[in-house]
């Protein structure tokens, strides 16, 4: 659907050139969540307005939908624009038209003829739930109802690409999901490829099926989201998985109390499991193969997206040949182990 | 009002004539700069720095432009254009000929009023708007005009006002209106009855556009909220 590539884009400010995206590649399948996340400042944000152009690349090409963006006439574009909805924090909904006319405002754009453009604004309020509120002012919404109004707006013209600039960052905890459900709702039922900026990992994890990673100006991690959760590759992706889901032991916890005979040690070990391993009782069958003492330290489970995933922190306690069997045995039925110390 | 002036009653019908020709003069002279200073305005911002129609060049050429016309004291400019009224009208006194300077004076104080009230709107809608496929025409007619309603109209009684003051200062050279009826007959026949009455219509025609603007403006804004 997108095809990235060697996307670069420097911005000369005051004199100075500024590095904004350097040699950027990716490439969004069609039907897709794809999600950018990003600290502030490392180029998410000119990555996805060069997908539609508000910004111009310096060098690189962008195909969507075969189309390659970066080549088109003016008018081809502006054309080409209205087929790529786009959602923005700030909502820009305009103040001087209500609900109703603010989703005409793109059919007005198109020249779509009034009586068709009349059943469309009606279609696409009945689809995010704003029926009721056509005569309504952006002003006397909620920020997640401008949301919905913007997102109707952006479906206005049937696109097939919908660009989502940081649309939940505006919005509360609760609101946030209620929008990502939405977004996850017309992704399935139009088939629309989603990409979207965001800070929050948590965006990430409710709706995105592959994510990348993007830290000073360049893609530093890109796959599927449960992977990179699962097994984040550099400290940027650490840091963003850590924030969403806590592996980290309160350091008291790692003092073990546990007493124990003179011959044996404890282990101190990190299990992670996604999907259906998780279902399986694979600690207790460990427990009665091997003649050791397992005791839970701490333990987490969150879903990402449909898939369970979760970390465990355990305490593995008897003979030194015994606990190194079953280290074997755990990580031989698929589940990444990681030794944290000997407690 | 009419008994308070006693023997004086002609007076009445000098200020109702002459307070008509100032409403007239104004009117049509903000209106007919609005016909060239809006338009100004929208190019100004437009073709600025980072703008739908981005060109530095034209733009500074047209600001300065815009600049020269506006530090002309608008004396020099009944002065200055007596020809071209004397062209445009047959003559260069009266009220309709009044217009004629009034209209110049304004058209640049118009373009940057407008120029102000456009740059006020966020960026994010016109980007929204570009996003979706807008042309430069669909983007001023469709947000920026709509967006700028109640600042426009607050211009537009700005610009009332001024040209109210003008219009007096164009009556001291014959332009007609309540300035000439202020400096013939309450200066220069000492008629101090005229002066104050002058100044009280005046007064109350200011206040009148003042209000009809905040008004409208208050009104829409209102709506929006």
């Amino acid at each position: 659907m997108i095809e990235i590539k060697n996307l670069s884009k420097i911005y000369a400010a005051s004199g100075q050139e500024v590095l904004a995206l350097d040699d950027v590649s990716l490439t969004v399948k069609k039907g897709e969540v794809f999600g950018i996340i990003g600290l502030s400042g490392a180029g998410k944000s000119t990555l996805i307005r060069c997908i539609n152009m508000l910004e111009k690349p310096t060098r690189g090409s962008i195909t969507v939908d075969g189309s390659e963006i970066t080549s088109l006439s003016k008018s081809e574009l502006r054309l080409a624009r209205q087929k790529i909805g786009m959602i923005f924090q700030q909502f820009n909904l305009l103040s001087s038209r209500n609900v109703y006319d603010n989703v005409m405002f793109p059919l007005e754009i198109a020249e779509v003829p009034r009586p068709e453009a009349n059943k469309r604004v009606q279609e696409l309020l009945e689809l995010v739930g704003l029926t009721g509120k056509a005569g309504m002012h952006p002003g006397q919404l909620s920020g997640g109802q401008k949301q919905r109004v913007g997102i109707a707006r952006a479906l206005a013209n049937g696109p097939k690409l919908l660009l989502s600039d940081e649309a939940t960052s505006a919005l509360d905890p609760q609101t946030t999901r209620s929008i990502l459900k939405l977004l996850k709702d017309i992704n399935r039922k139009l088939n629309l490829t989603i990409l979207l900026i965001t800070h929050d990992m948590n965006v990430i994890k409710e709706v995105c099926d592959r994510v990348a990673v993007i830290d000073n100006s360049r893609i530093v991690e890109l796959g599927d989201v449960l992977e990179v959760f699962s097994n984040p590759q550099t400290p940027t992706s650490h840091s963003f998985v850590n924030a969403v889901i806590s592996k980290e032991v309160p350091a008291e916890l790692l003092h073990s109390s546990t007493e124990r005979n003179g011959d044996t040690v404890a282990k101190l070990i990190r299990v992670s499991f996604i999907g259906a391993s998780a279902g399986e009782p694979l600690i207790s069958s460990m427990i009665r193969r091997y003649d050791i003492d397992v005791n839970i330290i701490y333990g987490n489970i969150d879903r990402i997206k449909d898939t369970p995933f979760g970390n465990l922190t355990l305490e593995l306690i008897g003979k030194p040949g015994l606990l190194q069997d079953a280290l074997d045995y755990l990580r031989n039925q698929g589940l990444e182990i990681e030794v944290l110390g000997n407690a | 009002m009419l008994e308070l002036l006693g023997d004086n009653s002609w007076i009445a019908g000098k200020v109702l004539v002459a307070t008509w020709e100032t409403i007239y003069m104004v009117l049509t002279s903000t209106v007919l700069s609005y016909l060239v200073g809006l338009p100004l305005g929208i190019i100004l911002v437009t073709t600025a720095e980072n703008h739908i129609m981005e060109n530095k060049g034209f733009n500074r050429v047209l600001g300065s432009i815009v600049n020269a016309a506006r530090s002309v004291p608008f004396i020099i400019f009944l002065i200055l254009l007596i020809p071209l009224t004397r062209f445009l009208i047959g003559t260069s006194i009266g009220t309709v000929a009044s217009i004629v300077p009034l209209t110049f004076a304004a058209i640049p104080f118009v373009a940057r009023m407008v120029e102000t009230s456009l740059k006020e709107i966020e960026w994010g809608l016109v980007e929204a708007a570009i996003s979706m496929g807008a042309n430069v025409r669909q983007i001023v007619t469709k947000v920026l005009l709509p967006e700028a309603m109640p600042s426009l109209l607050l211009g537009f009684a700005i610009t009332a006002i001024n040209l109210v003051g003008y219009s007096a200062m164009a009556g001291i050279v014959g332009g007609g209106g309540l300035g000439t009826l202020a400096y013939y007959y309450g200066y220069q026949r000492y008629e101090d009855t005229v002066m104050l009455i002058t100044v009280i219509v005046l007064i109350i025609l200011v206040q009148g556009v003042q209000m009809l603007g905040d008004n409208l403006a208050n009104k829409i804004v209102n709506k929006r909220r």
